[in-house]
């Protein structure tokens, strides 16, 4: 039994390895602010959403599976609520059945899988009913293929013959052992088998039989009870094992469908809270790897929309065919924002998940990397510029063709000279390897060295700033300007420049 | 000679502090706002490590505001550097604590007669760690006017009817208590509990009457009991009857708890915490002495500040590379009036942020009262201390890097005095190089104004000789390799070389080597 809602016709990869750069990606673009409000305070949930949202697919076949998949989900959220339930009370029937501290003998392990099998047989037949009340409501194929594989696998005389299985196993009617001859005699090879039911006339001819003995156990004799006691539990080692086996499958299938189906749950958490802001989301349009397509409209930075109060700020950008895209302009213009937001959709459209925004389209990327100005090394093991050309230099070891990389203010720890002449080199040697660079600077030399190329392929863009100082938190595309207003900031401060 | 010396010595007051009430308020200091930034909390942390019980911390965030309280500190410290000294403190030191793990014992413990005696051997514990230091302290030759007071005082304690009597009583009761043995007689479920009356031991007998089977080693068939602290309720029901049967060695033994339920002098309390400031110090100063660096009582200044030092280095950093094993560069400085602002430039990782450090630490720590590191120092003993070091950008501050960089050189500007020290490290660096030349030339000539003792890091040359309160202070790199650094820091003019590109080529960043970088794994 297969839950196979995260990809056509195979499992969620959960121990694959995530990205090498996972950290700083995590780190860079504010994602656990996201995974938080996926998981909305479950661990379980956010274990799955980082797992999930960082395991980017490449295939845009398989982003349409899971769009259509979370499209069911969104529109039958509380049917899909509802499963998530079944598959945790399910994992938590464990809790339910204690095992005693001592008590590692067959008999023990026997019954308490019996109780635990006895109460998810329950949990299964919960499952199925919602199969055949609901199935027909869902659209997408991996639903329908999930509510299928129900109908086939928990069909009514399944649940006929379990049952028989249990009743046989509480041994109401006795135990019956069969066992070889080993060294002096003693039992070996022990074996269960079913009593057989008899009929009243049956059991009378058999306490007449001559070929049977019976013996007994005098009632105060308690080692002699013991003795019996390990012939049964050798009797039952081998049927004790294959049934906590069993118990241990039913489980694990319960909590691949609580995996699979949590990443989706974690997509309504997000969902809902984006809606009560009124804020909007849609179904991106995921492009081939390679097309260098990329346009949208109203895409906002989903972290920030989730720490603040108001609206925030969208941005329209028609960036096809664009292998790089440079940001200048003010401060506290939103341009860190913006490209968190860039990074942000890419992510999450390439693990099937709508993105924030009115419409978006881009192609598929091989892997996104991260180079975010940061704080001084605490270990001070390294000066500022090193410590950055030690990040580049780990983003320099995993990067290859097709792969997105997103510079915020890079190299800016050492003169504006010498960092435009770094960076320079870097974008050169990345564009040149067919990667897809946003770079957000202050290095005017930089950007200006660029900009009077005049390249097709490169997409200037500009945070706005009003005549008055005002800032929108809106991207413009626009040349690269000489200054970036610190002046203004200053004067705000400082009430003036004072005089000299 | 010794009249003299008792006549110097005023009433003991506190280790820490001459006065009496310099001393109260130690305790709900906070952390200070730079500790961070001249990486003096990893200084802190290091030093007080496995002292917790002690709170020394308090203590490490109060500098001195004068002279003479940093001079009788110099005094203490100097005594305790003698080794023999050194070693009667720590030994006292371990006596406290074994006495107060006994005291937290006997608190935890539930019969009366457990607690009674765990808290009988915390007061004999105690009687040995006071006997011992002032036997100690009278055969040490003591220098400092708080270690002279201290050991005075210990002497009248150590001599006084209170201690001589609970030393009596306490040896007694041990005694007594010693001496005491029973019988226990279990039938079934029935253990009667009597006197002992001098009967043989009788496993003596069986393994003399099995002797002569021995044939060398057997396997060892003896079972390890778990050894719990506590009495369970059957042991505790016999000590009951064992109390019974000698009603007088326990009667006495509650009276005893009961009358010294106080014994422990809060002089002789507060000073086993207070030392530790020094102990603990001095232990820390030994790894880099082990190396072969130097430290130094430093001369502090209230008036002159013409700063200086030599072979000065940053302690955080240097524990570190203690621990690899790796060599620390030392540094020099000084200034000469009307010199007052430091400003670094040169190669990154050049050693510009651990200079900036060092001039912080070397002034907190004699601050402190305490040696700095450095084979010679002369300091000032400053009012305020501020650093602004540049910070990562935060989601949660909306408000922009560049504007709190701003807000908050402003409010340092506005609390800092002329006796006040100001360090700043590559502030103003998220904008432009014109914004930054324009920004950090407004926020120097402010700076110079106060006339205040300020390290000025920045990669802006053209800030290095704005007056000539300024000094320009260049980190260095080895001639013929530009990527290796010297870490050492030079007064001359700042000349622009910042050697970035072969630090990029260090990391196989240039455009020729990561093309080949990236084209070498496709192919791969």
């Amino acid at each position: 039994m297969k839950v196979f809602l995260l990809h056509k016709g195979r499992d969620f990869d959960w121990q694959g390895k995530l990205p090498p750069v996972e950290k700083a990606l995590t780190q860079d673009l504010e994602l656990n602010i996201l995974l938080d409000a996926m998981a909305r305070g479950d661990r379980f949930l956010l274990d799955v959403a980082k797992k999930v949202v960082l395991s980017s697919l490449k295939d845009p076949e398989e982003i349409r599976y899971r769009q259509q998949v979370l499209g069911d989900c969104l529109r039958q959220s509380a049917i899909v609520r509802e499963i998530y339930e079944i598959a945790v009370e399910a994992i938590e029937t464990e809790k339910k059945v204690w095992l005693g501290l001592f008590s590692q003998s067959p008999d023990a392990i026997l019954h308490r899988s019996l109780d635990l099998l006895q109460l998810l047989i329950g949990v299964l037949k919960k499952l199925r009913h919602i199969a055949d009340e609901h199935a027909a409501r869902f659209e997408s194929e991996g639903f329908a293929v999930f509510f299928a594989m129900l109908a086939k696998e928990l069909d009514d005389e399944y649940f006929l013959e379990m049952a028989a299985h249990l009743r046989q196993l509480r041994f109401r009617d006795g135990i019956l052992i069969s066992a070889g001859l080993a060294k002096g005699l003693k039992g070996t090879h022990y074996l269960l088998h079913k009593v057989p039911k008899l009929t009243w006339l049956q059991r009378v001819s058999l306490v007449m039989d001559r070929s049977a003995y019976t013996f007994r156990i005098a009632e105060r004799d308690e080692t002699g009870a013991r003795m019996l006691g390990e012939l049964k539990d050798r009797g039952t080692n081998l049927v004790a094992n294959a049934l906590a086996q069993s118990t241990d499958h039913i489980k694990s299938f319960f909590t691949m469908l609580r995996s699979e189906v949590g990443f989706y749950l974690g997509c309504l958490n997000l969902h809902e809270q984006l809606a009560q802001k009124a804020e909007p989301t849609c179904f991106p349009l995921p492009g081939a790897l390679g097309t260098l397509a990329l346009s949208f409209h109203g895409l906002y930075d989903v972290s920030l929309a989730l720490r603040v109060q108001q609206r925030v700020v969208g941005n329209d950008v028609a960036a096809d065919h664009k292998s790089l895209v440079m940001i200048t302009g003010a401060n506290q213009g939103g341009k860190s924002t913006f490209l968190r937001s860039v990074g942000l959709a890419q992510l999450m459209m390439q693990c099937g998940m709508f993105v924030p925004a009115n419409a978006f389209s881009s192609s598929v990327s091989e892997g996104i990397f991260t180079h975010f100005k940061r704080e001084e090394d605490a270990t001070m093991k390294s000066g500022k510029l090193d410590e950055e050309l030690s990040r580049m230099n780990d983003i320099a070891d995993n990067i290859t063709a097709n792969c997105v990389l997103l510079c915020n203010e890079s190299f800016a720890s050492t003169n504006e000279r010498e960092g435009s002449e770094i960076a320079r080199q870097i974008i050169r040697a990345l564009l040149e390897a067919s990667v897809k660079v946003f770079f957000v600077t202050h290095l005017f030399d930089l950007a200006q060295g660029f900009y009077v190329q005049q390249m097709d392929d490169t997409l200037f863009l500009r945070a706005d700033r009003q005549p008055d100082g005002q800032r929108t938190f809106r991207l413009i595309e626009g040349e690269p300007l000489p200054t970036s207003y610190g002046e203004d900031v200053y004067k705000r401060i400082f009430g003036g420049v004072p005089a000299e | 000679m010794r009249e003299a010396a008792q006549r110097m010595i005023g009433p003991f007051r506190g280790i820490l502090f001459e006065g009496p009430d310099n001393s109260s308020d130690a305790g709900e200091r906070e952390v200070p706002a730079f500790f961070s930034d001249l990486n003096l909390d990893q200084v802190i942390e290091s030093i007080t490590s496995g002292r917790d019980e002690y709170n020394l911390k308090p203590f490490f965030y109060a500098p001195l505001n004068s002279l003479q309280a940093i001079s009788y500190r110099h005094e203490i410290l100097q005594d305790l550097e003698g080794k023999a000294l050194f070693e009667h403190v720590g030994s006292f030191a371990r006596k406290m604590r074994a006495m107060r793990e006994h005291l937290a014992q006997a608190a935890k413990l539930y019969y009366k007669y457990e607690k009674e005696a765990w808290f009988l051997d915390a007061a004999e514990i105690y009687c040995e760690a006071v006997c011992s230091l002032a036997h100690d302290l009278t055969r040490g030759d003591l220098e400092s006017r708080g270690l002279l007071a201290f050991r005075q005082y210990l002497t009248d304690y150590a001599q006084s009817d209170l201690f001589t009597s609970l030393l009596a009583e306490t040896k007694t009761l041990k005694n007594r208590l010693a001496e005491v043995r029973y019988c226990l007689e279990i039938l079934g479920t029935r253990v009667r509990v009597s006197k002992y009356d001098s009967q043989l031991d009788y496993s003596v007998d069986v393994e003399a009457t099995f002797e002569k089977f021995k044939q060398g080693a057997a396997k060892d068939y003896r079972v390890k009991f778990s050894t719990w602290v506590n009495m369970n309720h059957v042991e505790a029901r016999i000590a009951e009857l064992v109390a019974q049967l000698y009603p007088e060695v326990f009667l006495t033994l509650d009276s005893y708890c009961d009358r010294h339920r106080n014994y422990l002098d809060a002089t002789v309390g507060a000073f086993d915490r207070e030392v530790q400031f020094y102990v603990a110090y001095l232990e820390y100063l030994k790894r880099f002495k082990a190396v072969g660096l130097t430290v130094c009582y430093p001369e502090v200044c209230e008036e002159s500040k013409e700063v200086f030092a030599k072979d000065a280095f940053d302690v955080a950093l240097a524990n570190k590379l203690v621990t690899e094993k790796s060599p620390i560069v030392c540094n020099d400085f000084h200034l000469k009036d009307p010199e007052r602002i430091f400003v670094v430039t040169g190669p990154n990782q050049g050693g510009k942020t651990t200079f900036a450090r060092t001039f912080g630490q070397l002034h907190y720590l004699a601050s402190l009262g305490c040696p700095v590191p450095g084979s010679e120092a002369r300091l000032f003993l400053f009012d305020q201390l501020f650093t602004h070091f540049e910070k990562e950008e935060d989601l949660k501050n909306l408000s922009g890097k560049l504007q709190d960089d701003l807000v908050r050189i402003h409010e340092i500007l506005d609390q800092a005095t002329a006796n006040s020290i100001v360090i700043m490290n590559e502030s103003l660096t998220s904008t432009t190089l014109r914004d930054a030349l324009f920004l950090g030339r407004k926020v120097l000539e402010q700076l110079i104004r106060l006339n205040l003792l300020c390290v000025f890091v920045t990669f802006v040359d053209e800030l290095a000789s704005l007056s000539d309160t300024t000094v320009s202070m260049v980190s260095t790199v080895v001639p013929e390799n530009p990527v290796l650094r010297t870490y050492k820091l030079v007064r001359k003019p700042a000349d622009g070389l910042a050697y970035a590109a072969a630090v990029a080529e260090k990391y196989g960043l240039t455009y020729q080597l990561l093309k080949k970088r990236i084209r070498g794994r496709v192919g791969s």
